[in-house]
């Protein structure tokens, strides 16, 4: 779905948000309730409802426009349903926050196409992503504590990443772009990631390490992984969803989806 | 202080500091005008690059926020002729002029200087606080941001071509006489008024080099290459891109505060859009992104431009075209960027 967003004018004036409220007491990180947006009379997303648990991998399908990356842009704010709840935990509501202060309420996204600040090195991609106070004074002032760089370090080699260090990103290849911003998002520490194609134009051995990752990675985090790669879904996922013309057509294991007659006749029939 | 430069540029920053202090013993008025202007163009050039070539932000009204400047310095000095103006009135000659009795509530408190001082970066600063806030929460971008500051410039200038504004009309301000209490053109005093410029410049210098190799530096450069990602990562764009253009409108307003005593003239032509697009232009032939480049191209265009105007006024803005096209189509990286050519050629 690449329709054009809802701007989004409202600026919070403070750079944050207290994420120490983030309450999952009822056991799920992310509620979303009937949410409907349309573009220029175009429903992309029509009365979805989803709701996601603590520490859980859930993988998203559907065809093209079945409203997945929509769903994404409401989450992280960069769109604002017509209608409909979206909620972080039992309090923070997503529709009423800016993209920034999401981002620190600990929700990290990362896009379909690999979006890392191509003119900076790997190592400060990682320091800019890093979790900090990140109003502009302290910003001016910030200095990298050891505690930091060894957090970095630790990421460098997660993403296998170390030797490329002080390499400028824009010169790595696709698949280590897309590691660089997985690496971004976990340097912010976010309970829930959203993963948008993160294999795409990965080779076969760089798919697998990712979907190890993923594995490893879940339930300290909770992860939505939208994906067209379906031998990856199969490797990583748990409970799948499936999206079509913008609602949910069907959720469950990856065995009981794919022998759904309506999800064979939309998706995975064609 | 090694994080700002290397030890040769820190030596080259010295000469530099020698040579302002000195320069004007040697050199005719004519010459310590003339280069004097050219620092307060380099701190506009430095200013603009902070925004435009670290940020990407192209704002084509910076000629604004130099007048605005510029002005308010004006109307301290305008204050200190006192009562030697043409008509020995208490007030400033235009005034007289237009048959005013008493100053508008604009000039209040004029007459102090440090009040003007605070005129001079408030005013801009103020200005561009607001506009920016405005601006950027709505999310304007790219070649809107630099019509609708370039529509700002124009509507100012016409604002103050009024008589009615209260600041001379299409005269604007002259016939200075005194700045704190010394003969304005006074051979000590213009070379006061020249070191003076030549340590600001240095000064901006270094306080923009502190900001672009700081963290704040990286995230500029980040919400210039990736502001989507900057944004998700958590930084709150909109407060970066104000925060930029309004300590670079106040750069402007200091740099026109110290070109009026110099020049002795301040009018509302200072704000014509064709002012601020040349900022860009020097900026462009420079280097973007690279603070020293700017502060070179400033210095060869207005270089080029005093030879110009002299010697075959007619052709100037023809130069000035073909200049701006030639360095785009060869010198993509301005002048700072053939150096950096040459010196990686050498090595």
């Amino acid at each position: 779905m690449s329709a054009t967003p809802v701007a989004v004018n409202e600026s919070g004036l403070l750079g944050r948000v207290s994420t120490g409220g983030l309450d999952t007491t009822h056991g799920a990180v992310l509620y979303l309730e009937e949410i409907s947006v349309s573009f220029d009379g175009f429903r992309a997303l029509n009365q979805l409802s989803l709701s996601i648990d603590v520490g859980e991998l859930r993988c998203v399908i559907g065809p093209n426009g079945a409203g997945k990356t929509t769903m994404m842009d409401v989450i992280t704010g960069k769109t604002r349903p017509d209608a409909g709840t979206a909620f972080f935990g039992q309090t923070i509501d997503l529709t009423k926050l800016t993209e920034a202060e999401i981002a620190h309420a600990g929700i990290g996204r990362k896009f379909q196409k690999p979006t890392i600040f191509e003119q900076h090195t790997v190592f400060e991609n990682l320091e800019l992503a890093m979790k900090a106070d990140k109003r502009v004074r302290r910003t001016l002032l910030a200095k990298l504590a050891s505690v930091q760089r060894d957090r970095i370090a630790e990421t460098l080699r997660l993403i296998r990443l170390q030797d490329a260090a002080h390499r400028v990103a824009g010169l790595l290849s696709h698949g280590q772009k897309q590691w660089l911003e997985i690496g971004m998002l976990l340097m912010q520490e976010p309970k829930l990631l959203l993963l948008d194609e993160p294999v795409a134009g990965m080779s076969d051995e760089e798919t697998e390490r990712t979907a190890e990752l993923f594995l490893s990675l879940a339930g300290k985090h909770s992860l939505v992984v939208v994906e067209h790669d379906m031998a990856f879904i199969e490797r990583i996922a748990r409970k799948v969803t499936v999206l079509h013309e913008g609602g949910v057509l069907a959720e469950g294991s990856m065995a009981q989806v794919q022998a759904d007659p309506r999800v064979i006749e939309v998706y995975l029939g064609r | 202080m090694m994080r700002l430069y290397g030890p040769k540029a820190w030596i080259a920053l010295g000469v530099a500091a020698v040579l302002i202090s000195v320069l004007p013993h040697f050199l005719s008025s004519y010459w310590v005008t003339l280069i004097g202007k050219i620092m307060c163009y380099a701190i506009v050039a430095i200013a603009m690059d902070l925004i435009w070539g670290y940020c990407g932000i192209l704002s084509l009204g910076h000629g604004l926020f130099f007048a605005l400047g510029g002005y308010a310095m004006g109307m301290h000095l305008m204050r200190q002729i006192g009562r030697e103006g043409q008509y020995q009135s208490d007030l400033p000659d235009f005034m007289v002029f237009l048959d005013w009795k008493e100053l508008p509530w604009q000039w209040w408190n004029t007459d102090q200087f440090w009040w003007a001082m605070l005129l001079v970066v408030a005013v801009p600063g103020l200005l561009a606080l607001v506009f920016g806030y405005f601006a950027f929460r709505s999310r304007v971008k790219g070649v809107y941001f630099s019509i609708i500051t370039q529509a700002l410039t124009f509507a100012a200038m016409l604002l103050f071509f009024r008589n009615a504004t209260g600041f001379g009309g299409n005269n604007g301000f002259t016939d200075f006489k005194r700045i704190l209490g010394f003969t304005i053109t006074s051979p000590e005093t213009r070379a006061a008024l020249f070191a003076v410029t030549g340590a600001v410049l240095i000064a901006t210098l270094l306080l923009a080099r502190w900001i672009v190799t700081s963290k704040l530096g990286r995230v500029l450069t980040a919400i210039r290459d990736a502001e989507t990602r900057a944004a998700f990562c958590g930084y709150n764009t909109v407060h970066y891109k104000v925060a930029v253009f309004t300590l670079s409108a106040v750069l402007c307003g200091i740099a026109g505060a110290l070109y009026v005593p110099q020049v002795g003239i301040i009018n509302p032509s200072e704000m014509s859009p064709a002012n601020s697009i040349e900022i860009a232009i020097w900026v462009a032939l420079g280097g973007r992104g690279t603070l020293i480049g700017p502060i070179l191209g400033a210095g060869v265009v207005n270089g080029a431009k005093s030879f110009f105007t002299q010697a075959f006024p007619e052709y100037w803005l023809y130069f000035l075209g073909l200049l701006f096209i030639l360095a785009t189509l060869f010198l993509p990286q301005g002048i700072a960027g053939l150096a950096q050519r040459w010196k990686d050629k050498r090595v």
